[in-house]
């Protein structure tokens, strides 16, 4: 059984003035897979989710996100994502509790369901004691962890994390990555990036971006076979170095 | 002594950010900070460098007190915040020329130190700071650190957010700097690259839980881990979870690294086990203890 696409790129390219930011780039991604994207600092990865989120406008090419294009159906695109980074998550000066009807108002649930979700997702994640301590206060860990939830929150078809365990510690990463399997199994597709090469070899496909192109897309066992070495750190340093 | 480290304190608050911390820097020693962040690494950052008063405890830093020498310390320092903290609107050659000229030097005096990094960002010197990437502002403010030829040099979690291929090459940079005799302490949350470290603090929740080079660290580490893997991972860490005599279950890229409570521990019991759970392409072999491996298990 082949399974839906939900992400379909071709061609996708972005120009500033002279300069190529994203060349031409083309990959499907399917409903419920993990996609590892990842590339060297200033390689084009964070114009390329840009574009795929709707917020900045592809120079050429094509993008439909959850069926709708990413140059004319924006507002559709947005409602169909959810979306977190490492250097915005959530406000630190608002409480776990007040962060989550924020978020869930913006995302147009309706009271009763923000009550709703509110309680599963804090017995899920056991912060029942903490509810009502500012965000702030919460180690890095927790705040991601807290942060991916909240990007869920309106069930979106794909979710979009940037670099989402960048400085947490190592117990707290692994337990992240087990909330994404445990999501991308529920059916929602997962488009992540890293510098962390132990976790590309998490994901179900990997595409690495050198100078505005993907060099590469296939899954981590693939690439390690069609490079002739033995970890994802390797195929990363063998691909982006022959930019030198 | 390059740095000494003295049962020191600092709370904000009621939180305590780091707690009767004691530690030595050799001269010309490599040493590193290994936590994730909020371990207190940036707080012992700033008292070292003299930005921040600890309450207790005491320190100097190239045979200066930090307290009461605070300001022979600040010109015999170089110090790289984790935060990118140069002049965005001035140009990369006006950012350099400005640090040479509050330390009294000028960027010919001291180029021989800082040139083979400079050549690097060379071709954009007119560039405003803000208009670089991320690679190429790191190596500005490195410049920046190094343009008074500190005797300590402080990096805090200079590669945190860099991709593995910059991060190789500032590593490589490092190593150079060292062998022109600058100490240096850096901080970082990459587990891997503690091993890059003649000596490493393992540090968590403002303590330091080991003090040792990364080798003897590995060395001493007593339980046998082993590889595990399997067609699907996911269930795969499930299925060892519960495995009665599991002591530990971690995902290590391609492989589980998993830890067994008892000593006479038989991997084709485990084996069979999993075989019994479906799961095929089983594999189990003996592996390789990494500096992570045993942070988990401090």
């Amino acid at each position: 059984m082949k399974k839906e696409k939900i992400i379909e790129v071709k061609n996708l390219t972005k120009k500033f003035g002279n300069f190529t930011a994203v060349n031409s780039i083309s990959f499907d991604v399917k409903k419920g897979e993990i996609l590892g994207f990842l590339g060297a600092n200033g390689a084009g990865k964070t114009t390329a989710i840009k574009m795929l989120i709707g917020i900045s406008k592809p120079s050429s090419g094509e993008a439909l996100v959850a069926g709708f294009d990413v140059k004319t159906n924006t507002e559709m695109v947005k409602k169909s994502i959810g979306y977190m980074s490492q250097k915005f998550s959530m406000y630190d000066d608002l409480t776990i509790k007040e962060n989550i009807t924020f978020f869930g108002g913006i995302y147009g649930l309706s009271r009763l369901q923000i009550k709703d979700k509110t309680e599963r997702l804090v017995t899920e994640l056991g912060l029942e004691d903490t509810i009502d301590k500012l965000v702030g206060s919460l180690p890095l860990g927790w705040k991601q962890k807290l942060s991916f939830s909240v990007a869920l929150l309106h069930e979106p078809k794909i979710v979009f994390l940037d670099e989402p365990t960048g400085g947490v510690d190592p117990i707290t990463r692994r337990q992240f990555w087990e909330m994404i399997y445990a999501e991308a199994h529920k059916g929602t597709t997962i488009f992540v990036t890293t510098h962390y090469m132990d976790e590309a070899e998490y994901c179900d496909r990997v595409s690495i971006m050198v100078e505005g192109s993907i060099e590469a897309l296939d899954t981590p066992k693939n690439l390690k076979a069609n490079y002739n070495v033995a970890s994802m750190n390797e195929v990363f340093l063998k691909l982006a170095r022959n930019v030198e | 002594m390059s740095i000494q480290v003295q049962n020191i304190s600092k709370s904000y608050n009621k939180i305590k950010a780091v707690e009767a911390i004691s530690f030595d820097v050799k001269e010309g020693e490599l040493f590193g900070l290994i936590g994730p962040d909020g371990a207190g690494k940036t707080t012992i950052f700033r008292i070292l460098t003299t930005l921040l008063l600890a309450n207790q405890g005491s320190a100097t830093v190239a045979g200066f007190d930090v307290v009461k020498e605070y300001k022979a310390i600040r010109n015999s320092v170089g110090y790289m915040p984790g935060k990118f903290s140069l002049y965005q609107d001035l140009t990369v050659e006006e950012n350099l020329t400005f640090f040479a000229t509050i330390f009294g030097t000028t960027i010919e005096e001291n180029y021989d130190l800082i040139k083979d990094i400079y050549i690097q960002i060379e071709p954009f010197k007119t560039r405003r700071a803000g208009a670089l990437s991320g690679g190429m502002k790191q190596k500005l403010a490195l410049c920046c650190a190094l343009i008074h030829k500190p005797k300590v040099l402080f990096l805090d979690e200079p590669t945190t957010g860099v991709d593995p291929v910059s991060r190789k090459e500032f590593w490589e940079m490092l190593k150079r700097l060292q062998q022109k005799g600058i100490t240096i302490l850096v901080s970082t949350p990459y587990m891997d690259e503690a091993t890059l470290c003649d000596r490493i603090a393992l540090i968590q929740n403002g303590k330091i839980l080991k003090i040792d080079s990364p080798e003897n660290i590995i060395k001493k580490y007593e339980k046998t881990i082993y590889d595990i893997q399997s067609k699907n991972s996911h269930q795969l860490i499930q299925d060892l979870k519960n495995y009665p005599s599991q002591y530990s279950v971690f995902a290590f890229g391609e492989f589980i690294h998993y830890i067994d409570k008892n000593k006479d521990f038989n991997p084709n019991d485990l084996k069979n086990y999993l075989q019994n759970r479906n799961h095929s392409e089983i594999e189990i072999h003996l592996s390789n203890t990494t500096i992570e491996d045993v942070f988990m298990d401090l």
